[in-house]
């Protein structure tokens, strides 16, 4: 991995020690790892620390977020759009089970991020002390590593070493829980950064013979076709991936956590797998020969039934976690290790290639795709406005150039299929999770780690109402993004299984909002809220010409539908177009 | 995909840290895999812990958990083993009444047949210790049955593997990168 942050703190590391507490001691070890920006929520048992950040308030930056799940998601976002490792602070008890969330979307999604949480004093621990609680046990299955610090001699070196295990190789959350014995006990300090923990191997050793096999396998292949994931935007690889594919020819689709590495404008991406994603490379991916595999894991939304998955292919799986290979499908070619070493060493074994004719039945798919679905989705001429118009209105204003920070349900596949991303890092979402409510906070600790980048949050009017304090964040930090609330007045993903599988019966879906724009206003954010089409363009351009925060509610057709679809447990040969 | 279900026997070398017992347990409850026996203890390494599990599982899901094993930061290393590949052995201990050593006669040559060893003797009971085999205990136990057992408790397996581990050589490995 690339450690963007190693150059910084060189300066930082001190060779001699100074006697200070521990809660000192906390904010110099972020201070050293090249933090300027934490998320977090004070409380009882994490007092000393925030005091020392007061103290430090020059030199790192404190987010007060309006609860804690929201400083979880917002140090996400901040991780997914900068590489960066995220930070979130909050006290014990309910402070650090609010956080948990937050903590399970980043492993399943292999986001970086180190929280810090408060404990009782350690002569409390196991007492029913207030506000215990037994964060380790709790986050222990969520997090990649954590670690209770009952001394403050402990922090530094435990500190160090959350950081690199966030990181490196396949990235991931790291709690670490410090009691408040620890933050106010001395200890003599230096920091030195972690390099390597001996029972951990963060990137296995890339096999020449399996590149070589891997090589072999593509050159004979007929009708090869790629599929990339996040592997791909974890590991830097975006030129590694093009070179390949352009010097092979051949179609790359992507999964939702690998979108953005390849634009969309790309003559040889050819759209997204999985269950709403695009027909053309879900129905071939069972016609192709030699199905290769980068950076991603064979998700249930990606393979839909198993047993019916590629059956014909070799498969070939570029994969830095040695626990996916052979997880869910098999790999006839593994090639372990980081996406930017591995496709390196690739791509000179390769033959100059092109798969015109193969190319072209992605192509016809296409055709048949554009004719059923997206006609209708973008360019609609029924009264309802649709999610796809919306988007392709921002791709339009914002030039492909937006980061797009989307939430949970029928506007994320619309905002996954339908976005025009120039630039990598672009697709914040909450893929392997689900979280409803993960954008609005996503998107301030995108919006915070990238100044220069227009960050634009398209939400549900289900998942906004999940985090919708954090409003309150975006107003006292002055953060500039831009909201979208694709409002159908239902929880339009879950309405749509019931239309198709349940008859009908909609329980629990349909939802009576509240006025969102005077919410927005309450805060102080200016809003717009758009029921007719003619209204759209001028409403977007306002939201992206604002240099300020801006909230668009944009009232949608009701009762639309996400196609295509590969219902689930079904086939992808079995996606649906209506 | 009607892979056998057989009996292995897992090693996970682990740092010494308090909680992994927690993360690795976790592993197997969230695929709903039952721990016929676990036992801890420190291994030939100085610092490092030896995890022994026996679970019924597919070899296929024997493999997947290794990976999930070996993933965790704290584990050195994680192996699966059949029966045929491992030397192992349980222990159990009993607690009877002393009396019975008199009154039944029969229970001197059960336990001179069994190999068992007797522990401590006095005068309200006595305790035995049969190291062994699963069946070879259980059958001690099925025989001192008959007379009656105040206390039985049989310990998880504990087993070493005919091939070799190489457990310092990766630590060693480590040290000199």
């Amino acid at each position: 991995m690339k450690e963007t942050q190693t150059m910084e703190t060189s300066k930082t590391d001190i060779a001699q020690t100074e006697r200070i507490c521990g809660s000192e001691a906390i904010i110099k070890c972020l201070i050293a790892e090249g933090v300027d920006i934490l998320y977090g929520y004070p409380g009882g048992a994490i007092m000393p620390v925030y005091d020392e950040l007061y103290k430090y308030r020059d030199e790192i930056h404190h987010v007060l977020t309006r609860h804690e799940q929201g400083a979880a998601h917002a140090a996400q976002g901040f991780a997914r759009i900068s590489g960066r490792v995220g930070v979130a602070m909050a006290t014990s008890g309910p402070g650090a089970t609010n956080l948990i969330t937050g903590i399970a979307d980043a492993q399943i999604d292999s986001t970086p991020i180190v929280c810090i949480t408060g404990q009782v004093p350690s002569h409390l621990l196991g007492t029913d002390a207030f506000q215990e609680t037994d964060i380790i046990g709790i986050s222990t299955p969520v997090t990649k590593w954590n670690h209770q610090v009952t001394k403050a001699s402990e922090i530094p070196e435990v500190l160090a070493k959350a950081f690199y295990i966030a990181k490196s190789g396949r990235p991931g959350p790291v709690l670490i829980d410090i009691t408040k014995d620890a933050q106010f006990g001395e200890l003599d300090f230096k920091y030195e950064k972690c390099t390597g923990v001996r029972s951990y191997i963060p990137t296995p050793k890339t096999n020449v013979e399996s590149v070589n096999a891997a090589a072999n396998l593509i050159n004979a292949a007929k009708k090869p076709m790629i599929v990339w994931g996040q592997g791909v935007i974890l590991g830097e690889a975006e030129a590694e991936l093009k070179a390949v594919i352009e010097k092979t020819g051949i179609p790359s689709a992507w999964t939702i956590m690998g979108a953005s590495a390849i634009p969309t404008s790309h003559p040889l991406n050819i759209g997204m797998v999985g269950m709403h994603g695009n027909y053309a490379p879900n129905k071939l991916t069972n016609e192709c020969d030699v199905l290769i595999a980068i950076g991603m894991r064979f998700d249930d939304r990606v393979t839909g039934d198993l047993n019916t998955y590629a059956k014909q292919a070799k498969v070939i799986h570029f994969e830095i976690d040695p626990a996916e290979v052979n997880k869910n499908v098999h790999a006839d070619v593994a090639v372990l290790g980081n996406s930017k070493d591995s496709l390196s060493q690739l791509l000179p074994l390769l033959n100059e290639n092109t798969h015109i004719e193969w190319l072209q039945e992605f192509k016809d798919l296409y055709a048949i795709e554009f004719d059923k679905v997206i006609k209708s989705d973008l360019h609609p001429t029924k009264e309802g406005l649709t999610m796809g118009e919306v988007l392709k209105e921002i791709n339009v204003q914002s030039k492909g150039d937006a980061a797009i920070v989307s939430d949970v349900g029928q506007h994320q596949m619309i905002a996954c299929r339908y976005s025009e991303f120039n630039k990598t890092k672009s697709n914040i979402t909450s893929g392997g999770l689900g979280t409803m409510g993960f954008a609005l906070p996503a998107a301030i600790g995108a919006k915070m780690a990238a100044p220069e980048r227009e960050v634009v949050a398209i939400i549900g009017d289900g998942g906004y109402q999940m985090n919708i304090q954090e409003l309150g964040t975006i107003f006292q930090q002055k953060v500039p993004v831009k909201i979208v609330v694709l409002n159908n007045e239902f929880l339009g993903m879950v309405r749509q299984w019931q239309q198709l599988f349940f008859d009908k019966r909609y329980a629990s879906t349909e939802m009576t909002n509240p006025d969102f724009v005077t919410i927005a206003k309450g805060y102080h954010i200016e809003g717009k809220r758009v029921v007719k089409r003619e209204e759209l363009a001028d409403a977007i351009k306002e939201m992206i010409a604002s240099k300020e925060s801006y909230f668009l509610e944009v009232c949608v057709e009701k009762e639309d539908n996400v196609f295509p679809m590969i219902p689930s447990g079904a086939s992808v040969s079995d996606i649906r177009l209506s | 995909m009607n892979e056998e279900i057989k009996s292995f026997t897992i090693s996970i070398y682990t740092e010494n840290n308090i909680g992994l017992l927690n993360r690795i347990s976790a592993i197997f409850q969230r695929r709903h895999i039952n721990i016929e026996s676990l036992t801890t203890s420190q291994s030939e390494i100085e610092g490092v812990n030896r995890f022994v599990i026996v679970v019924n599982i597919t070899e296929s899901q024997a493999k997947k958990i290794i990976g999930q094993f070996q993933k965790q930061i704290e584990v050195i290393r994680a192996y699966y083993h059949t029966e045929e590949q491992t030397i192992y052995q349980e222990s159990g201990m009993f607690k009877i009444k002393s009396d019975l050593l008199f009154d039944e006669p029969q229970i001197q040559n059960i336990i001179k047949e069994s190999n068992a060893r007797i522990v401590t003797v006095n005068k309200e009971f006595f305790v035995l210790e049969k190291s062994g085999r699963r069946n070879e205990i259980e059958s001690l136990r099925r025989d001192l049955n008959i007379f009656g057992i105040m206390q039985f408790v049989r310990s998880g397996r504990i087993a070493v593997t005919k091939e070799e581990m190489k457990i310092t050589e990766m630590l060693l490995a480590f040290n000199n990168q």
